[in-house]
């Protein structure tokens, strides 16, 4: 018997009792049929999950080191920087890797909005995925407060303070987040247990997000459902794709954190909290910036805190605002055109939430806010009902086979 | 159509384009991951601050003969004793004695009257008792480790239970005839 043979047998007996190997392969590998013309946009789901490991990686090296304590907590940022050996590279991965993993993972939800993957039969699929984002912005939310600089602190009071809104017990549930009557020690402490915690919480939701995905399968760029025929493995065949992308998307992120590691962070919070004085201008970090905006467009408390946790919850109804029976924004040419202006709007919203709330800024965070919600609210309906899609292709192959069939897309 | 023949010739000889590139991906991308995995490691090594802590400087003048005083290095207890006569002449005799790591006390004590040892058992790092009058001094009248019972003489060297190794002597030098610096 030779050797390999003799490995392959112990592997199969040790399949036999836990066949962790046959999930994994029907999960993420050679079991798992794909459609064969998936593009790029689809690569972002799998440097999504590349971009949480890191993140769980290098946040355990980072948190041997960091004390959570309001009087040892800057300091403690500061010797991981300066003394402990590789932390500043650790930390500046960890720092811009929040960005990164939010680059990435808007790009995913965005692919998922131009070529219809919300709709049915995929809408809890859609739902662990929002649930995702939003575990992901409590997450990044509580490691930002960490380093207990000025904007963490400002960050974590304005935050907070959100809650304060709610009328009748608006003040006691903001106490009960401090464990006080200001954000302090309290505070940092359970920030910090939390945010070692939540990224296990979205490990979690990434499973059942995989798991979901698995029923219908993945969605593709005609957004027709694709025949066993038109399917490849998704290993080796999308492995190497998405290796192509991840080697450039690696290029793209290093350049970040050898050269430019602080382009997306704010210089004041290399400046300790100071809980009596208020930095100017404070402005949260640029992934929450459209939603920032949202909040400071409408003058009313209440109605501007519930505006903004509105433009995230109103995702987990999108599947019945858009019914169109098309996904693939390829045929729908007037959901295309309102998609781009969509986008832009979020753009513009981001811009206007890093300015001050005055004047030419707030007037456009107005407009844009109206035309986030009118999108959802009434344009998507409507689309749903007059809008005529271009000719499908009755399978994926098709298109390629005969030529002459090929819509104008 | 040229390149699928080539690929089929090359295919013939058991090598193709195709292996190459597979290979060279994979050798790329498991020598990225073993560069990315070293600095993570090496975190967990002495930081700069904690390296920066490695010499101690203590003074013996105050110390009666007789007695000893324990000081820290590297976060370690270090035991300074100010031995009597008749402990370094029982540490002397003893050089011939059937030791468990043989060591002559002049090895181990640089000036007799002062003998210099990280306070630690080797046998699982527990503090040996002896530092004050009122502990026991096991057999040998050294010291003795309440753990699992180990005794040491008065050179700090290993007599009997389970430790391995004599108490381990630190790198030190007299900076003057009173002032010790350890590291």
């Amino acid at each position: 018997m030779t050797e390999k043979s003799r490995l392959l047998k112990a592997w199969e007996w040790h399949e036999q009792r836990l066949p962790i190997g046959h999930w994994l392969d029907h999960s993420l590998g050679s079991k798992y049929p794909a459609p064969k013309n998936l593009n790029y946009w689809w690569n972002f789901g799998s440097l999504a999950l590349f971009m949480l490991v890191l993140m769980i990686i290098t946040g355990v090296f980072l948190a041997m080191n960091y004390t959570a304590h309001t009087s040892m907590a800057f300091d403690s940022v500061e010797r991981i920087m300066r003394d402990v050996n590789n932390g500043w590279l650790i930390r500046y991965m960890h720092a811009n890797g929040a960005s990164f993993f939010f680059i990435v993972v808007y790009i995913h939800i965005f692919r998922g909005l131009y070529y219809g993957s919300y709709k049915p039969p995929r809408e809890v699929l859609w739902w662990m995925g929002v649930i995702i984002y939003l575990l992901m912005m409590a997450t990044a939310f509580m490691g930002y407060v960490l380093p207990w600089g000025q904007m963490s602190f400002w960050g974590a009071t304005v935050i907070t303070n959100l809650f304060s809104a709610i009328p009748g017990v608006g003040d006691a549930i903001v106490t009960l987040l401090w464990g006080g009557f200001s954000v302090d020690n309290p505070t940092l402490n359970r920030f910090f247990a939390l945010h070692y915690l939540l990224p296990f919480v979205i490990v979690g939701v990434v499973v059942l997000h995989v798991w979901a995905l698995h029923i219908p399968g993945s969605n593709n760029p005609l957004g027709i459902e694709a025949a066993p025929a038109d399917k490849i493995p998704f290993f080796p065949y999308y492995y190497a794709k998405d290796a192509v992308g991840l080697g450039v998307f690696l290029v793209v992120m290093f350049a970040v954190v050898f050269w430019l590691p602080n382009a997306m962070g704010h210089p004041l919070n290399y400046e300790k909290a100071n809980p009596l004085v208020t930095p100017p201008h404070i402005v949260p970090e640029w992934y929450y910036l459209p939603f920032y905006a949202i909040l400071r467009a409408i003058p009313d408390k209440l109605l501007g805190v519930i505006a903004m946790f509105g433009s995230i919850l109103i995702l987990f109804v999108l599947p019945w605002l858009d019914r169109h029976p098309v996904r693939s924004a390829t045929f729908r040419p007037i959901f295309k055109i309102f998609f781009w202006v969509f986008l832009a709007n979020g753009i513009m919203l981001g811009w206007c939430g890093s300015q001050l709330a005055e004047g030419l800024p707030l007037i456009l965070s107005r407009v844009g806010t109206f035309w986030y919600f009118f999108h959802f609210i009434v344009l998507l309906p409507l689309l749903s009902w007059v809008e005529t899609p271009k000719p499908l292709p009755a399978s994926i192959s098709q298109p390629v086979l005969s030529p002459a069939m090929k819509p104008a897309e | 159509m040229a390149n699928t023949a080539h690929a089929h010739a090359a295919a013939a000889q058991g090598e193709t384009r195709r292996d190459f590139l597979l290979h060279s991906t994979i050798a790329v991308g498991a020598v990225g991951g073993a560069m990315m995995v070293w600095p993570l490691i090496h975190s967990m090594n002495p930081a700069a601050d904690t390296l920066s802590l490695s010499t101690t400087e203590f003074s013996v003048a105050g110390i009666a003969e007789g007695s000893g005083i324990t000081v820290v290095w590297r976060g370690k207890p270090v035991f300074v004793r100010h031995r009597t006569a008749a402990e370094i002449e029982t540490a002397k005799k003893d050089d011939t004695a059937d030791l468990r790591d043989p060591q002559t006390d002049a090895v181990r004590a640089q000036k007799p009257d002062f003998l210099i040892l990280v306070g630690i058992c080797t046998h699982l790092g527990c503090i040996p008792l002896g530092m004050k009058a009122t502990e026991p001094r096991g057999d040998f009248g050294g010291w003795f480790c309440p753990c699992h019972g180990s005794h040491y003489d008065t050179s700090g060297r290993i007599r009997r239970g389970p430790a391995p190794a004599n108490l381990e002597v630190p790198p030190y030098t007299f900076l003057s005839d009173t002032t010790v610096r350890i590291g």
